[in-house]
């Protein structure tokens, strides 16, 4: 079976062509990240805009790449949500079109189950069951994973998710959107000990996150400070490790809970080298393993939507009805 | 003669025709908020009514716009998935346009002008004089402006028909400009009037490939800011 994936959930136009048999053959990504970065964030008419002009030069290349013929393909997969509707509805109508015109199958995926199965894209796969830490811009969950489709929440954030809280508090330093990234590689110059930030919601039980206050306490931090190039990294260190220290204690947690001893990891932080390290760190003295997608793979793509898409098809899911979700919980999702 | 599907989104209603060489079918339906849920089934409707295929059809026409930027992009997504998946041509049609020329048939009035209500304070504007064969020419470019001196550039010494939304929101400002008959059942673009226009115009040279699909948005310039010295 031979899937196209089709992802506009946000400002990423990402194709993919991903064959049950030969793995992953193409995929394509087109970033609007520049484009918005003018603005400070995402303008989701921009957005929308971007991904009707980039998406079928962008499927035809992808097809071309993947030396596959529209014959071929046996299903389509696009992401129906959440994310932004505008930007949803480019993916799921063009998805939709093909569909009828090739008089194949088509299925809408919820984008944070491709990101959860983003890591079976990778040579070693995860066996259910497992933890999985979902960490993005728009997203902070922690899933107990037990197939495809069966999720069950263990605890999201309550405020910003914590790609948020590092794209806000690098926007406060001054760097450039999308900042997140930016603030991890500013952190590589500071010096552990200077400044100590809180490790919110780690003292009470539970699985939930909160990382507006951290965001507010650099804010603060660096208001009352020199402000100095080198007092600029210092905060960025003290802020990513906190975040990821809160994000390793609540991980260890979850897995004591669940008794698993696999945690995969996936979204846009996973490519956090400091957050990786760290959890890896944790499974070796848990004696568990850590997985995760390769870092092309951690923000959005086409090959986690064709992915999920082939095992959903497979299992004779489908769309009757096109729809979008720009807000629909990953716990509603149907098991295979 | 030419085998035509068309499909229009760009405004409250959701609408598809098929034209043959024998029939004429047309679905048209005002249902905000469910173009993405009703269009294909709809297309599916008509091509079945016709009693063809998709790969029958000779080309494709869309509804490009101007209007609600969402629903322009359901049709012009689904028409670039239809297109690409059906190696077929199409054919960008206006919204405008598209009403007055179903002004022009229904009334024989040969030129109007069209309206739709932009928001923010605008309308989306063109005037079109249609000649007995239905070929037309622009007495005023699609523009949006606001609606106080609008239509300075006419012939007042001519009459008009007028159509579309723009001339309900804004009846007094425009018809104290000019004088029109304001259409009173002719309200929102369809794809039947776009598919006989393009029946009658289009030409070999006009027509897209899938990848050249795209909206016509004619505002560009919306409220978003860019930060400071960006």
């Amino acid at each position: 079976m031979r899937i196209l994936g089709i992802e506009t959930s946000c400002d990423e136009t990402g194709i993919a062509v991903y064959d049950e048999q030969q793995g992953l053959l193409s995929h394509q990504l087109y970033s609007q990240a520049k484009m918005h970065a003018d603005y400070g964030g995402v303008v989701p008419e921009l957005a929308s805009r971007d991904h009707i002009r980039k998406i079928v030069p962008l499927i035809e290349r992808c097809l071309a790449d993947a030396d596959t013929d529209k014959t071929q393909i046996d299903g389509i997969a696009y992401t129906s949500g959440p994310g932004l509707i505008g930007a949803l509805l480019v993916g799921s109508t063009v998805a939709r079109g093909l569909a009828f015109a090739w008089q194949k199958p088509v299925i809408g995926i919820h984008h944070m189950e491709g990101h959860l199965l983003a890591p079976m894209l990778e040579d070693t796969q995860a066996e259910f069951p497992f933890v999985a830490l979902l960490v993005s811009g728009g997203h902070s969950l922690l899933v107990e994973v037990t197939a495809i489709g069966e999720y069950q929440l263990l605890g999201e954030s309550i405020d910003d998710a914590v790609g948020e809280a590092f794209d806000k508090t690098a926007k406060i330093m001054g760097l450039d959107y999308p900042g997140g990234p930016r603030l991890a590689k500013l952190a590589e110059q500071g010096r552990p000990g200077r400044y100590k930030f809180p490790r919110p919601m780690t003292d009470r039980p539970g699985l939930d996150f909160s990382f507006s206050g951290l965001k507010t306490f650099a804010a603060n931090t660096l208001r009352d400070s020199d402000q100095s190039a080198q007092t600029l990294a210092d905060i960025a260190y003290a802020f990513q490790e906190a975040a990821v220290d809160t994000l390793v204690i609540k991980c260890k947690r979850a897995l004591k809970q669940t008794g698993h001893k696999r945690l995969v990891i996936a979204g846009g932080v996973s490519a956090n080298t400091f957050l990786r390290s760290q959890l890896d760190k944790l499974l070796t003295s848990l004696g568990g393993q850590v997985y995760y997608p390769r870092l092309e793979f951690c923000t959005d793509n086409g090959a986690m939507i064709a992915y999920a898409g082939l095992q959903r098809l497979k299992a004779g899911q489908a769309d009757t009805n096109l729809k979008v979700r720009p807000r629909w919980p990953l716990t509603e999702l149907e098991a295979l | 003669m030419k085998t035509i599907l068309a499909l229009d989104t760009s405004t409250e209603a959701c609408s598809a025709a098929v034209l043959t060489p024998t029939q004429f079918v047309s679905e048209f339906e005002v249902c905000p908020r469910e173009h993405n849920q009703k269009l294909l089934p709809m297309a599916e409707a008509v091509l079945q009514q016709a009693g063809i295929s998709l790969q029958e059809v000779d080309y494709i026409v869309y509804g490009q716009g101007p209007g609600s930027f969402t629903g322009v992009r359901i049709a012009t997504g689904i028409v670039q998935g239809l297109a690409l998946g059906s190696d077929k041509p199409t054919l960008g049609m206006s919204s405008l346009l598209a009403m007055a020329y179903a002004v022009f048939k229904k009334t024989g009035q040969t030129r109007v002008i069209a309206a739709i209500d932009a928001r923010m304070g605008e309308i989306y504007l063109a005037a079109i004089e249609f000649n007995e064969a239905g070929m037309f020419r622009y007495l005023i470019d699609e523009c949006v402006c606001a609606p106080e001196q609008a239509l300075d550039a006419l012939d007042k010494t001519h009459s008009y028909a007028a159509v579309g939304t723009g001339w309900h929101t804004y009846e007094t400002v425009l018809t104290s400009q000019i004088n029109a008959d304001i259409n009173a059942d002719i309200y929102l673009p369809d794809a039947a009037s776009m598919a006989e226009l393009a029946k009658l115009t289009a030409t070999p040279e006009q027509l897209l490939s899938a990848a050249e699909v795209s909206p016509v948005y004619i505002r560009d310039k919306v409220t978003w800011q860019k930060l400071p010295g960006k």
